[in-house]
């Protein structure tokens, strides 16, 4: 009968999760997910590379479809806003492509720009504006943005009008930028560690505007941060950069279903069965902790924590700076 | 309709999702022919990724809850019943397994532990 295998799996603590997704499964969802959408996704981006002194941004790819949400995460350098810049036009790619809507920058440089709606927390507006001199250099700027929209996410947000830009503060400043950037028909959102600094309330209320940014399955976001935290919750796709370099990338479920955060004494350490797949392996004076793959978590003995990890601690345990055990 | 999730929990949200949905409909609390949320108003109402939900919704599609009518959206379809048994034959099966754990601990054998079931039986 096939219930034994089941029985087996329950020994090590995986606490009655009687249905374990194989990994086939995932990697079904991930095909899927590209494959029915035929259609040409929102951006493209191709072996981005650039070279600054001391650094080396490496053939970057990756595919973001129409309507998901996508987390670009690293560490401080790892070369995040680096691709925006890219993305965005703003640096020149020294190899590589980046296509939005299938086309190329240079295709149709205004209608690109168009398309992109870009939020960091810093205000590009000079401090001494005030919300209507901002409506009327982003009217001359962007052929599709409305006024009206614009001065009803301003009351909306309860942004002062009357006040210059250089006494709002952080989180009017992120306000005012979204709403510069929602008033506008754009396809994409960039947000470059937009949310760093702000309050609870805010960030959520950035979950749900961006959750019906994309409602509609014709928009999609590109939000790239160290401190993924809540935004995990809300993204489709996790790539992973350090170093320049994509370390991992795949839907988000996937990537928290396909490795396991595990805790143990020391001397399964010594097991060379078991040493072989942990990742990033993390020791204290009681024992130790690492990630390991779904798949190879049926040889973890008895009394083994095993536990779902979230992506901040998938960074901690796959970024340097870590011993890793691998044979 | 009413969904819970747990990010504490060892349970994915898709299934979570997927199992909430489920005893619903098996109970009656969401009837049949019942329009669900489409994928993305459900990932936007629940905070979660536009992927979780569909994923939940596949799932309860290849298991027979609910079908996809094109231009219409996802509807409830009338519970069956072997799916009904083989829900609380899975439950069963959960109960099952945390006492055979209990009992392999106190090094109990098999029959003491169905003496055990029996008693429980007769109450």
């Amino acid at each position: 009968m096939r219930r034994s295998g089941k029985y087996k799996k329950s020994g090590i603590g995986c606490s009655g999760r009687l249905k374990q997704p194989k990994s086939a499964e995932t990697r079904y969802m991930m095909t899927d997910n590209r494959g029915y959408s035929g259609e040409v996704p929102v951006l493209e981006v191709k072996n981005l590379s650039k070279q600054y002194r001391g650094f080396l941004l490496d053939k970057i790819s990756f595919v973001l479809p129409k309507g998901y949400i996508m987390g670009y995460v690293g560490p401080n350098g790892a070369g995040k806003s680096t691709t925006l810049g890219l993305i965005t036009q703003t640096r020149r790619a020294e190899e590589g492509e980046v296509l939005l809507d299938g086309k190329r920058y240079e295709e149709d440089p205004i209608l690109y720009k168009e398309k992109i709606g870009y939020v960091s927390s810093i205000c590009y507006f000079p401090p001494t504006m005030k919300v209507k001199d901002a409506a009327l250099l982003l009217k001359q700027f962007y052929p599709t943005f409305s006024k009206d929209k614009f001065y009803h996410l301003i009351r909306e947000w309860n942004l002062p009008e009357n006040k210059k830009f250089s006494t709002f503060s952080t989180g009017m400043t992120v306000k005012l930028m979204f709403a510069a950037v929602l008033a506008r028909k754009t396809r994409l959102l960039i947000l470059d560690e937009a949310t760093n600094g702000l309050d609870v309330l805010f960030r959520e209320e950035i979950l749900t505007l961006l959750q019906h940014y994309i409602e509609d399955g014709e928009h999609s976001v590109l939000f790239a941060t160290h401190i993924i935290d809540d935004l995990e919750q809300i993204a489709d796709y996790i790539v992973m950069v350090e170093d320049g370099r994509v370390l991992l990338q795949d839907t988000k479920e996937a990537l928290t279903e396909n490795y396991i955060l595990i805790k143990g004494e020391e001397t399964l350490l010594a097991r060379e069965d078991i040493a072989r797949y942990l990742l990033g392996v993390k020791r204290s004076a009681y024992g130790f902790s690492a990630l390991i793959p779904s798949d190879n978590a049926a040889l973890l003995p008895a009394g083994t924590v095993m536990e779902k990890p979230t992506i901040s601690q998938m960074m901690s345990y796959l970024m340097k700076g870590h011993d890793k055990l691998g044979v | 309709m009413k969904i819970i999730l747990s990010n504490q929990s060892e349970k994915p949200i898709y299934l979570q999702i997927k199992e909430q949905l489920e005893e619903q409909i098996l109970s009656g609390e969401v009837p049949q022919d019942t329009v669900l949320p489409s994928i993305r108003k459900m990932a936007s109402d629940l905070a979660v990724s536009v992927i979780t939900t569909t994923r939940a919704y596949k799932e309860l599609e290849a298991d027979g809850f609910i079908t996809t009518v094109p231009g219409k959206g996802c509807i409830v379809l009338a519970p069956d019943n072997h799916i009904l048994r083989e829900q609380y034959l899975r439950r069963m099966e959960e109960g099952f397994m945390q006492a055979a754990a209990a009992a392999k601990k106190l090094q109990m054998p098999l029959k003491e532990a169905q003496e055990i079931f029996e008693t429980i039986w007769e109450i």
